[in-house]
């Protein structure tokens, strides 16, 4: 006994179908943006995933001195060239300010040196960056939770920003200022730090003088340089582009960047 | 009526023609995840190569970047008039690949990237996107993975159509079936109804092998999994040893599509997709003497 010609027929133009489909359609599904937020919804999969994995403020692995990059590439910006910028490198960052305010009760603005008067830090991790290299370096600076606490942060507060003083080209080509988010699980675990030293030298100007972001449990683009300015808010989508970050705005990486 | 899926040994009904034998080969929860895993392994081979091309070398150990020497590279260099000059590098070798790795043809012009825009999807350079539906398939493959094996086991489809019986274990057995399969044997009657035993080992391979060792060294590339699980990186040897075992593993899988198509295509197309569309397959009549 063999298939019905009927039935033969209707598979045969179901392949077919399928066949055309994925030859001229793959474009149009790929630029569709509905497409893409349902694609996306696996990245809540992925945050369910690994903070119910990461509980208890896991560490990341931190490494021997023998483990280490001989060389630390640098990636992204590399040389600030706004006037505001320039204008604190020729003064060795003397009159470098951090500040801290949104949702705190005790804005601060910090001096390097009052950065470090506070609690220090020192690890040896891996850097990781989205497109797929990792160099391992030894990172000191200010947990970042010293100075939350110290600002007073409020209870409602959800999200760290930190605001660069690079900028980069937005989706039309103008100059916007990099920026960068994390959650308060971030914000607050151990690991998490403003550095300032990378591999017992200051920082150099290529990774982001005075002042960066290591957040070790994610992905390169999230550790933002050239920090200027935390803001503690309560929602992303009024910031920028409205995605938590440069990268997610201008290329849609994903605001979580632990994968 | 026989079953693959649910016993071999299952009576036959009374059939006038041999010659159109068909037996019910596979359940509807098989054929339903084999289509999912084809979608799944089209993507995210495809979308992992988009992911690969962001920085086409590939390194041992637990840190690897510009500076560090990849044991393999498809790396772009200028010529004297300007134009993109492809190399590959494996090890201290390297090779001119112009037109395929490290320099290839887009839009018209030649253009440097480590792999070619029809390897990659999008065919554009668009990590962000290769991403994202790298991770969206890789949790499907993983699910519709889950559920299979779930399934199987319980219906003791794995223990019964794919686990290998003692006696195909024997070197003179697996060497007639090398053979058989050199010759490009085609099965016929009795012997088309269950699977042989090198079909075994590459199904069990790639179901117990290939695809968890896929999934392993793919979660070792996350930064957070790592904090979660830091064996992971003793197991793999770092960060970079994973990436670059993942990359090998997704080559081993492509080639064992490919040998599946070519199997597909040497016994019958028609037959074997319309089995894993309907269940039923058509069993070829043993020779005449």
């Amino acid at each position: 006994m063999s298939l019905r010609p009927s039935r033969r027929a209707a598979l045969s133009a179901g392949a077919a179908g399928l066949a055309s489909l994925l030859a001229s359609g793959c474009d149009q599904i790929v630029s569709a943006p509905d497409a893409r937020r349902f694609l996306r919804s696996a990245q809540a999969l992925t945050i369910a995933a690994q903070r119910t994995l990461l509980s208890g403020q896991r560490l990341a692995r931190e490494f021997k001195p023998s483990d280490m990059s001989p060389i630390f590439r640098t990636n992204g910006s590399t040389d600030p060239q706004t006037p505001e910028y320039l204008a604190l490198k020729g003064a060795n960052f003397s009159f470098y300010r951090l500040i801290v305010d949104g949702m705190v009760d005790a804005p601060l603005a910090l001096s390097m040196q009052d950065l470090r008067l506070l609690p220090q830090r020192t690890q040896i991790t891996r850097h990781d960056c989205v497109e797929g290299w990792s160099a391992i370096g030894k990172w000191s600076g200010v947990p970042l939770h010293e100075i939350l606490t110290r600002a007073k942060i409020r209870y409602n507060a959800q999200y760290a920003v930190f605001h660069c003083y690079d900028v980069m080209p937005n989706r039309e080509g103008a100059l916007t200022p990099y920026y960068e988010s994390i959650d308060m699980v971030d914000a607050f675990h151990p690991q998490t730090i403003l550095a300032h030293t990378l591999n017992d030298a200051p920082l150099a100007v290529g990774h982001g003088a005075p002042l960066r972001l290591r957040v070790e449990r994610q992905l390169g683009y999230k550790q933002a340089k050239y920090i200027k300015h935390i803001t503690i808010v309560d929602r992303l989508d009024t910031i920028f582009g409205g995605n938590g970050g440069y990268w997610e705005d201008v290329a849609g990486y994903e605001w979580y960047g632990g994968i | 009526m026989t079953t693959v899926d649910e016993g071999l040994d299952a009576q036959l009904p009374p059939s006038k023609a041999p010659a159109r034998e068909r037996i019910y080969r596979h359940t509807l929860p098989t054929r339903i995840g084999h289509w999912v895993n084809v979608a799944c392994i089209f993507v995210l081979l495809f979308s992992g190569l988009q992911i690969l091309n962001a920085h086409p070398r590939l390194y041992w150990g637990q840190y690897g970047a510009n500076h560090d020497a990849p044991w393999i590279a498809f790396e772009t260099y200028r010529g004297s008039d300007g134009t993109p000059v492809g190399v590959t590098r494996i090890g201290n070798l390297a090779f001119n690949t112009t037109g395929f790795l490290g320099a290839s043809d887009f839009d018209g012009h030649r253009v440097g990237r480590g792999l070619p825009g029809w390897l990659t999807f999008p065919n554009t350079r668009d990590l962000a996107t290769g991403r994202n539906y790298h991770f969206f398939f890789a949790w499907l493959l993983v699910i519709n993975g889950l559920i299979f094996l779930v399934i199987s086991f319980a219906r003791r489809h794995i223990q019964r159509d794919l686990w290998l019986r003692r006696e195909e274990l024997s070197l003179k057995h697996l060497a007639s079936d090398i053979w058989a399969h050199i010759k490009l044997h085609i099965p016929r009657g009795e012997e088309a109804k269950r699977y042989n035993t090198l079909q075994k080992i590459a199904y069990l391979s790639v179901i117990f092998g290939l695809i968890p060792l896929m999934v392993a060294t793919g979660l070792t590339m996350s930064p957070g999994v790592d904090a979660a699980f830091p064996a992971l990186l003793d197991i793999f040897g770092g960060r970079q040893s994973a990436r670059s075992i993942h990359f090998i593993v997704a080559m081993s899988v492509a080639a064992f599509a490919g040998v599946h198509l070519f199997e597909i295509f040497l016994v019958g197309a028609w037959n074997e997709i319309r089995s894993m569309l309907t269940g039923w397959y058509e069993v070829k009549p043993e020779k005449r003497p």
